[in-house]
């Protein structure tokens, strides 16, 4: 029987010591009006045969050159990232606790927090949520506890499409207004001076993201100094990758971004189809007791040796119920495990070197490809590592054509951007290599030549 | 020592760096980082011996015991990862799913079905991160039925005491009142005060069955009748279906709502606290509700995601993509390696060992909290008279059996039982180690009689005491800086 240990003898011995006949009859509290008929599922398969069928639908997925971003970004993740993540002491261990019996778990957490604290500017970061989307939900809701002068939010169109649709799920039942903020089409950016108009909504919050959907970069600064100026908090939206090279939130304007937020699915996490990420969230020491989801503190144990155990759980629904800062519970451990090595073995120069790469060979890509006849630049404004051009055929017809020629060429931007025209938002990390970009370029030619 | 202390400013692992680009000229300067990252600066060597050795200053399935109740800590199958990890999966970029990652759709395809046969709902959205975001799921999902219906007054949602305290919180996240359901000295739900509860504001309740008292909920069938005669809907926590799968189907029971944490039934790993992932269940009647993405069949051939245009009733979407693939796809291998019969087979021996250890540690003088009852997949034992009579806790207990190389069952949870264990030894671990685990526990007690102090001050033989808890919490330190570090200079 496959992962169950039990001879006859082993169940015959435990029938008696319970004193029943038979194991069914550890079923008779279930009434039997409600006992199921046998189950319509497939034959158990052996690992031999499983692996054939998994080889199988692994080869009905087709690898392609991978030039999409829109939020989950191809990166190398060095071999030892998850030789050492998915050891079992850590993949199969349970949340952490039993802090004496965890004190792996809990070091690597309170490192992880350490540096995702130190790469947004701030001074806490939580232990992990499930990913930026629904971080930024949580931050949102953080904002609503700190700041509860209005319960509007200013959530600008240049946020992710599908950040802002995550965002009306999880805070729409609380009576929460969400109001989107224009951007200039030219730039692709929010204009600073547009947000005048808002100042009298009394907004609990103004949400800036860096780099934009669009690859963008805003004007942090400015947006921040406003939103600090007009009582909003400031909540930043950051590609941690981009840490490496722009400005951390905490930096941002006269006072700093009070939260930051994000997927660290580009600290060590492989694509995986869209999950599991991780969404990082932090914020100023000060507003430590509105943060959400587990946290890890250092202390000292009885002789006062240093150790480390969750801490601040009166936050948590376990202790809390219905009133706790969130619902989450078990979060996304695994890949903060895997960002803290991931992030350990690329290092202050490494962190940057990515960044720079990244930027790079997507200078090259949008240089490549705004040469093209019938190719336009979509926006003026300066981008990290995502570019967005126009084209004068639409768009989808054109992505469908490069992926049978095995490029994943980006994302069409019409859909959730029909006053773009017939936009694409492409992106290059440093695993596109300029002979990448070239055959890009190639395949693009030819589409649109046809 | 922490990663941090091993830093030596200069030195990488130069492996991972990439080539070196052309400088920045093109971007504003006063957008751009001025001074470098704080990150560690280590070698390859020194972050592989760090991280390795901090492993082995956990406990965790592939190396202990781990009877925590409620938490359903059984063996993580080693084929379910590794046919998993291939590039072929790992490397699909969301947005090439429907195009280019038809193997992974058929998957989640099938998965669905499974889950919707294992559990007697119509349809099955995975899109849920985790148990906690399956709960809002279902709850929101109550809440979109009722707005359709154009009934604004259900703005209730019932809750029993003995619920994980992540239901009344998604209760509350979901914009409904909570209103806490007793339950009565049998371990069932207190029917009386339920019909005093429901009514025309009475948006549903919550429940779990088994409970997380270890009990079969036996009257289920009265409490649909109550909810749905009051014009509120039934939600199903998942957390215990591995005492019942094959057995009985929340469907059948008369469930409208559910969610499955595969993270405990389906064996994919805990990772330390996640991922899990929480898929949701429904009736037909709330298909039109269920969250995005939905894998569907496409017309012809192969499967799609549904969107928005697909299911316009939709209560939208919980993460950016599909919810945790990676975690599915491991939930997918060990359902099918299971099978028909094998899906059965894990309640049956998961209730068997709960059993036969309950019968055992009553035979050792330990209380049953609700020893007049059939135990479940998990049962509680209650530590009230040693703590009376020695002073002992169950916070003690759960911290000696950490020096014994057993991690602690769950304590203080559910918070009705006054001292309790809530002990679930799940369907894969052998006679052998139960009897070791029953063995230890009546040594423990033997121990509480006679020298007490030994259980106040465990663990002796972890990497660190009890710690000061207090501290941490009074004067929070969550994160690293270099200007104040954590241990003195030049000791590990």
């Amino acid at each position: 029987m496959p992962f169950i240990p039990h001879t006859e003898e082993d169940v015959a011995a435990m029938l008696a010591t319970i004193g029943v006949a038979e194991v069914e009859q550890l079923f008779d509290e279930i009434p039997p009006e409600l006992r199921a008929a046998p189950l319509n599922l497939p034959e158990g398969l052996s690992e031999m045969a499983v692996g054939r069928l998994m080889a199988e639908r692994g080869e009905q997925n087709r690898p392609l050159l991978c030039f999409a971003g829109a939020g989950a970004y191809e990166h190398h993740i060095p071999a030892a990232v998850w030789e050492i993540a998915q050891r079992g002491e850590f993949y199969s261990s349970y949340t952490p606790y039993q802090a004496e019996a965890s004190q792996g778990t809990l070091q690597v957490l309170y490192e992880y927090q350490s540096m995702m604290a130190g790469l947004t500017g701030l001074d806490v970061s939580n232990g992990s949520l499930y990913d930026g989307a629904s971080a930024l939900a949580e931050a949102v809701l953080m904002a609503l506890r700190i700041n509860p002068r209005s319960r509007r939010i200013l959530l600008p169109r240049t946020v992710h499409p599908r950040y802002r649709q995550v965002v009306r799920t999880l805070v729409g039942r609380q009576g929460v207004e969400l109001i989107e903020l224009p951007f200039d089409p030219a730039e692709g950016r929010i204009d600073p001076a547009s947000l005048a108009a808002y100042e009298s909504l009394e907004a609990t919050a103004l949400v800036i993201p860096q780099p934009n959907f669009f690859g963008v970069l805003e004007e942090v600064d400015e947006l921040t100094d406003w939103a600090n100026r007009t009582g909003a908090l400031a909540i930043g939206l950051v590609n941690p990758v981009s840490l490496g090279l722009l400005k951390p939130p905490g930096a941002w304007g006269s006072d700093g971004a009070a939260i930051a937020c994000g997927d660290g699915q580009p600290f060590g996490a492989p694509l995986n189809g869209g999950g599991p990420y991780f969404g990082f969230l932090c914020c100023r020491k000060r507003d430590i007791h509105q943060l959400p989801g587990r946290l890890v503190g250092a202390t000292v144990d009885r002789d006062g040796k240093p150790g480390f155990t969750l801490t601040l759980q009166a936050r948590e629904q376990h202790i809390r119920r219905a009133k706790a800062t969130s619902n989450i519970c078990t979060n996304q451990g695994l890949l903060a495990t895997a960002a803290a090595i991931h992030l350990s073995l690329l290092g202050p120069q490494g962190v940057r070197g990515v960044a720079l790469q990244c930027h790079g060979q997507t200078r090259k890509l949008a240089a490549r490809l705004g040469g093209i006849a019938g190719v336009e630049a979509a926006f003026k404004g300066p981008y990290f590592h995502e570019w967005a051009y126009r084209i004068n055929r639409p768009a989808g017809g054109v992505l469908e054509r490069l992926m049978a020629e095995g490029i994943l060429a980006g994302c069409e931007l019409s859909r959730d951007y029909p006053d773009l025209g017939s936009a694409i938002l492409t992106c290059a990390t440093e695993t596109r290599e300029d002979a990448d970009i070239e055959a890009y370029g190639a395949a693009l030619e030819r589409v649109l030549a046809a | 020592m922490l990663i941090f202390e091993k830093s030596r400013r200069g030195r990488h692992a130069g492996a991972h760096l990439p080539p070196a680009s052309a400088a920045v000229d093109d971007l504003p300067a006063h957008l751009l980082r001025r001074e470098p990252a704080p990150l560690p600066e280590v070698s390859e060597l020194d972050v592989v011996r760090h991280f390795t050795q901090l492993s082995q200053r956990n406990f965790s399935i592939d190396t202990q015991f781990y009877p925590l109740g409620s938490c359903t800590m059984k063996y993580n199958p080693k084929a379910c990862h590794a046919l998993v990890r291939s590039p072929r999966f790992a490397g699909v970029h969301p947005l090439a799913l429907d195009g280019a990652g038809q193997g992974t759709l058929a998957c989640c395809f099938e998965l669905q079905q499974m889950l919707a046969e294992i559990t007697g709902m119509a349809a099955v959205s995975l899109a849920p991160s985790a148990g906690a975001q399956g709960e809002f799921a279902g709850v929101a999902i109550i809440a979109a039925y009722h707005r359709a219906r154009g009934d604004s007054a259900r703005t209730e949602m019932l809750v029993p005491d003995a619920a994980h305290g992540t239901n009344p919180a998604s209760a509350t996240m979901a914009g409904f009142a909570v209103r806490e359901v007793p339950t009565d000295a049998t371990g069932d739900v207190n029917l009386d005060a339920l019909r005093s509860l429901v009514g025309p504001h009475t948006a549903g309740i919550m429940l779990t069955n088994p409970s997380t008292l270890g009990v079969f909920e036996r009257r289920i069938g009265v409490i649909a009748e109550i909810v749905h005669g009051a014009g509120g809907l039934i939600y199903y926590d998942g957390a215990n279906l591995n005492a019942i799968q094959g057995k009985t189907r929340p469907g059948d029971m008369g469930f409208d709502v559910i969610h499955l944490n595969l993270h405990k039934t389906f064996a994919t790993p805990h990772g330390g606290g996640g991922p899990g992932a929480g898929p949701v269940g429904v009736s037909a009647a709330l298909q039109p509700f269920l969250p995005l993405p939905v894998v569907a069949r496409r017309n012809g051939q192969g499967y799609r995601l549904l969107a928005e245009g697909d299911l316009p009733q939709s209560i939208g979407r919980l993460t950016a993509f599909g919810g945790n693939i990676g975690v599915l796809l491991r939930a997918y291998v060990y359902a099918r390696m299971l099978g028909r019969l094998g899906v059965t087979r894990v309640a049956e021996f998961a209730v068997l060992n709960a059993n036969y250890l309950a019968a055992k540690l009553r035979q050792a003088g330990f209380d049953p909290a609700f020893g007049e009852r059939r135990a479940t997949h998990e049962f509680i034992v209650t530590l009230r008279t040693l703590a009376r009579d020695h002073h002992v806790t169950a916070y003690d207990f759960a911290k000696r059996l950490l020096d014994y190389g057993i991690h602690a069952p769950t304590v203080y949870f559910p918070q009705l039982v006054k001292e309790c264990l809530l002990i679930e030894p799940t369907e894969t671990e052998s006679k052998e180690t139960l009897d070791h685990f029953a063995h230890i526990l009546a040594m423990l007690k033997q121990e509480a009689e006679t020298e007490p102090e030994r259980l106040r001050q465990a663990p002796h033989s972890m990497p660190v005491r009890r710690l000061d808890e207090v501290r941490a919490a009074r004067q929070p330190d969550v994160a690293y800086t270099a200007r104040r570090p954590l241990y003195p200079t030049s000791t590990d």
